[in-house]
């Protein structure tokens, strides 16, 4: 245990969020449930003002504009105990990236280390660092936990989802054929080879329907846009939701995807 | 080919150069012609796996088992006088005709073969023999892997052409893995030296290139039959 | 005469792949890989250990690689062999035609050889007049459809075994046409067969080499079927054609390599086949070939050392990157339009025909990682994709709307207050045209994604609008 975790009773960590685009502008309700959760483990929750992390410029070669948003976000979470997102794929950028980004610049990879170092992805953060075993939430249903490739690959998040789901109340956690391949999102991968994921993703969504589950999770918004987009478009009734949102207690609105039912 | 050879002459200090400017040498520094002359000869072994370990019955037990797992057959003669009438039972059990060929490797040539009904013939295969009849160096318990080596006692084409190859290999010889094979090769050749060919040869030849389906008997023997003796 | 690449039309050739339905069915078969070497991996507790041990022992190579590749030299000719160094693929070629006039061969075997594939040799072998024989039972049907392979270690991937009878059955005309070739064991049978004579028949043999040692002087090649040695035992001569990173020190080196190759490739604890060759016939021999030469070939690879693509000299071509690939396992081998695809294809292909003719394939990536993790020397395959599409976007060579798409996000990341209004815009706009289904089946900006699945909508106002509401900041 970590020394966020042992002062946490005394002085509560300022723990920033940072939010991710995708949540930020498409499911803000992911971003509620983070805080719930970080709030239930006695952190002290802040949202700088934050845009992106940089990974689409990255992942496209455009280093500069990667650096400079990189630079940016490590200086609006300065003053933060610990840094979380709710997303294996930002946080491997924060993480794994940001550090590789400024190789060569001695300053600021020093920086960029120190970042990385307080700099967690949401569930790992509850279960590796604050030591939580399990939450109090209730969901009656059968899930399938999608492993997304950067929380998996570059966080090693595998079974830090799977504890804390195995607490919820009324859960059922059926596992995929293969949890662990990727289901063709990509980021800008998507859009610009649309055929190519496609089929990737059919594939996972055959997966999905073949298995038990009626909700499909996941820790990654991007691979549950198109998850939830490919299984809405083949008709299944399967639903999509961030793992956040069931740990928290609140996914009794409208899945991804779902039309608001009070409001139409 | 006088012209070809300067040509090529050339073209190997072109691709040395090139090398050497890439990693920003001259290939004179003492110190990695130090680092390389001392690998060679250390021939440092690196991780080598636990499954071949043992004294000598665990590994004789570990070989047959992989070599099963290769899909091999084996069988145990209490000495080597036994072998000729295990190949001939291994044969005739297996409808095949009873003509075996074999090198001239004394300790083969030893064997009680007039005992058997056996039909003995020796020296390399031309590929018109089922069956042939060779001795290991030694079997490697890590992988059920047997090390044979070219020369007129095993001739290398024995254990590619028949269609049966039947692979002696004298209990003793069963060491735990490749790094024991290795130093019994040395042991023979000397350090850096090495015989035309060393088959490591694990199962029977096989294709997987038809739709993933594993079939035995590809180009080389479709059965592998090994006995381990003495 | 090397193989024409199409690389720069991946997205055609994904397309055509994506719509070959024989393909597809395929490609089914390709699946099976990943599961085996899995269980091979999980047999062998050293596993992890081993290949840690084996990318050093290619790291350490590539730093002195020079004087090994000297101390290799020196040990071939003690044992009687030739060594040839080739600058480009056009050289080698050249040496290899010109040792089969040498040796009046009329009849070329060939073992499975990637080199040989970089290099076009089999057309420039028959240019000469010389009849050239792939003897890989996969390699052998591509030959006889005058394709090439789509995988590294499993040349005929593509194919089903309805395309092995039909092409057996088009070229084989000297046997019965009522014969049954129905079942993969009498395919088998037919190629065995007809091999064996070419076999039997051939001047010369040439293989390719998964490593050769310096220690010895040896090469080694790992075959399943028993080919490669066929090929290298029964000829006059031999002539290995082997890259200059194929070299390791010692025996015990190659030990290490041999113990994460086949479990990587094919899930086999070890391929049925490990041959080290030292040398022609010796004194005394009653067989193999009275002749040895090594043709080694450098074709770009000498300039990548040093350099960020160093790491993929590691590469042992075992084909778990691909096996373990979404990409490769959705559109094959053959739309990575040159000699070798999936990630390693991907790294490689830039690196040894330019970045205008392969930058593509680094892109055709999801970045997904598996092939990283799998990789028996731990090549940073994704790092190094990315490497690629670094130099791309330096040189303007990424697609414009690409770059224009990342442009105009990059000037809204850029300014945290100008992204949060237009942010909230999209959110916004977007939740009111989408509320009603709570998702968007077309999207005009969007036609790459929404052509296929539906898009969510958002749910409203942003979380950094909604939290400083709630928290009451003010900005």
């Amino acid at each position: 245990m970590n020394a966020i975790a042992s002062e946490a009773s005394s002085h509560p960590p300022r723990v920033g969020l940072f939010v991710t685009c995708l949540i930020d502008v498409m499911r803000p309700t992911v971003g509620f449930a983070a805080v719930k959760l970080l709030e239930d483990a006695g952190c002290r929750v802040v949202v700088p003002a934050q845009t992106c992390c940089g990974q689409p410029a990255f992942n496209a070669g455009d280093r500069a504009a990667a650096k400079a948003l990189a630079r940016r976000t490590i200086e609006a979470f300065e003053a933060c105990d610990a840094v979380v997102t709710p997303s294996g794929s930002c946080g491997g950028m924060l993480i794994r990236h940001y550090p590789e980004l400024f190789a060569g610049e001695p300053e600021m990879a020093a920086k960029a280390e120190r970042f990385a170092a307080k700099t967690h992805e949401l569930v790992s953060f509850l279960t590796d660092v604050l030591g939580v075993e399990r939450v109090t939430a209730r969901f009656d249903g059968t899930v399938a936990y999608h492993d997304g490739c950067s929380g998996l690959r570059e966080l090693g998040v595998k079974a830090q989802p799977r504890r804390l789901l195995a607490s919820v109340e009324g859960l059922t956690l059926a596992e995929l054929a293969e949890p662990e391949t990727c289901c063709g999102f990509g980021g800008l991968f998507a859009a610009k080879y649309g055929e190519l994921s496609n089929t990737i993703v059919s594939h996972k969504a055959d997966d999905i329907r073949a298995s038990a589950a009626g909700t499909v999770l996941a820790g990654d918004l991007g691979c549950l846009l198109n998850i939830a987009g490919k299984l809405q478009r083949a008709g299944s009734a399967v639903r999509a939701r961030h793992v956040a949102e069931v740990l928290a207690g609140m996914a009794d609105g409208p899945a991804i995807g779902e039309p608001n039912k009070e409001r139409s | 080919m006088k012209d070809g050879r300067s040509g090529e002459v050339s073209a190997r200090e072109t691709v040395l150069a090139g090398i050497r400017r890439s990693l920003g040498v001259t290939g004179g520094e003492a110190p990695r012609r130090f680092e390389v002359e001392r690998r060679l000869a250390e021939a440092p072994a690196g991780i080598v796996p636990q499954r071949g370990q043992g004294d000598l019955p665990a590994r004789v037990a570990t070989f047959r088992a992989e070599a099963e797992r290769a899909q091999a057959t084996v069988a145990e003669a209490a000495a080597l006088n036994d072998v000729p009438a295990e190949v001939a039972r291994f044969l005739r059990e297996a409808n095949c005709p009873a003509t075996v060929r074999m090198g001239t490797d004394p300790r083969l040539a030893a064997l009680p073969w007039p005992a058997t009904a056996l039909d003995v013939s020796i020296g390399p295969s031309d590929g018109r023999d089922l069956n042939a009849v060779s001795m290991a160096l030694v079997g490697i318990a890590e992988t059920g892997t047997l090390a044979l080596v070219s020369g007129a006692d095993n001739p290398t084409t024995l254990n590619f052409l028949p269609d049966n190859a039947i692979v002696v290999v004298r209990r003793e010889d069963v060491v735990a893995d490749y790094e024991a094979a290795f130093a019994r090769l040395r042991a023979v050749y000397g350090k850096g030296g090495a015989p035309r060919a060393l088959n490591f040869i694990t199962g029977p030849s096989r294709s997987a290139d038809i739709e993933q389906t594993l079939l035995l008997g590809a180009h080389g023997p479709r059965r592998l039959h090994i006995v381990i003796a003495g | 005469m090397t193989v024409v690449p199409t690389s720069a039309r991946f997205q055609e050739n994904a397309h055509e792949a994506l719509n070959d339905a024989r393909l597809q069915g395929a490609m089914v078969f390709a699946r099976n890989f990943a599961g085996r070497r899995a269980l091979a991996a999980a047999r062998l507790p050293e596993f992890d250990r081993l290949r840690d041990s084996a990318s050093a022992i290619k790291d350490h190579t590539l730093a002195h690689l020079d004087l090994y590749l000297e101390a290799y030299e020196r040990k071939v000719v003690e044992s009687g062999g030739c060594v040839h160094y080739a600058e480009d693929a056009e050289a080698a070629r050249r040496i290899v035609v010109d040792l089969c006039r040498s040796l009046g061969a009329k009849s070329v075997t060939k073992g499975k050889s990637m080199i040989s594939e970089e290099i076009g040799l089999n057309a420039a072998i028959e240019a000469a007049g010389i009849e050239a024989v792939e003897t890989d039972l996969g390699e052998y049907i591509i030959q006889l459809r005058h394709e090439t392979p789509s995988h590294i270690i499993a040349p005929a991937i593509h194919l089903t075994k309805r395309d092995f009878e039909h092409d057996f059955r088009a070229r084989h005309t000297n046997l019965p046409p009522e014969r049954d070739l129905s079942k993969p064991e009498q395919l088998l049978a037919e190629a065995r067969a007809v091999l064996r004579e070419k076999f039997l028949a051939a001047d010369v043999g040439i293989t390719g080499a998964n490593f050769l040692i310096a220690e010895t002087g040896g090469s080694v090649i790992v075959t399943n079927e028993g080919n490669g040695d066929l090929t290298q035992t029964l000829p006059r001569a031999h002539i290995v054609i082997a890259s200059i990173e194929k070299i390791v020190p010692t025996l015990e080196d190659a030990a290490q390599l041999l113990r994460v190759l086949a479990r990587s490739a094919t899930g086999q604890d070890a391929s049925v086949y490990t041959t080290f060759s030292t040398g022609p016939r010796r004194p005394g021999d009653p067989d193999g070939p009275s002749a040895y030469h090594v043709v080694i070939l450098d074709n770009g690879r000498s300039a990548m050392l040093g350099g960020e693509f160093q790491d993929m000299l590691r590469c042992i071509r075992c084909g778990a990157c691909m096996n373990h690939c979404p990409v490769y396992q959705a559109v094959g081998g053959h739309a990575y339009g040159w000699v070798y695809p999936g990630p390693m294809g991907a790294v490689l292909t830039p690196s040894l025909i330019g970045v205008a003719e392969g930058g593509q394939l680094p892109n055709a990536s999801t970045f997904c990682g598996r092939c990283e993790e799998v990789c028996p020397v731990r090549i940073p395959l994704p790092k190094m994709m990315r490497h690629w599409r670094e130099r791309e976007f330096e040189r303007a060579l990424s697609p414009a709307a690409a770059r224009y798409g990342l442009g105009l996000w990059a000037f809204f990341a850029a300014r945290p207050a100008l992204y949060r209004v237009a942010a909230g815009l999209v959110a916004r706009s977007l939740r009111l045209l989408g509320r009603r289904k709570g998702r968007f089946a077309s999207l005009p900006f969007a036609g790459g994604w929404t052509r296929y699945r539906d898009l969510a909508a958002p749910e409203g106002s942003t979380f950094q609008s909604r939290w400083r509401a709630k928290s009451g900041a003010v900005k």
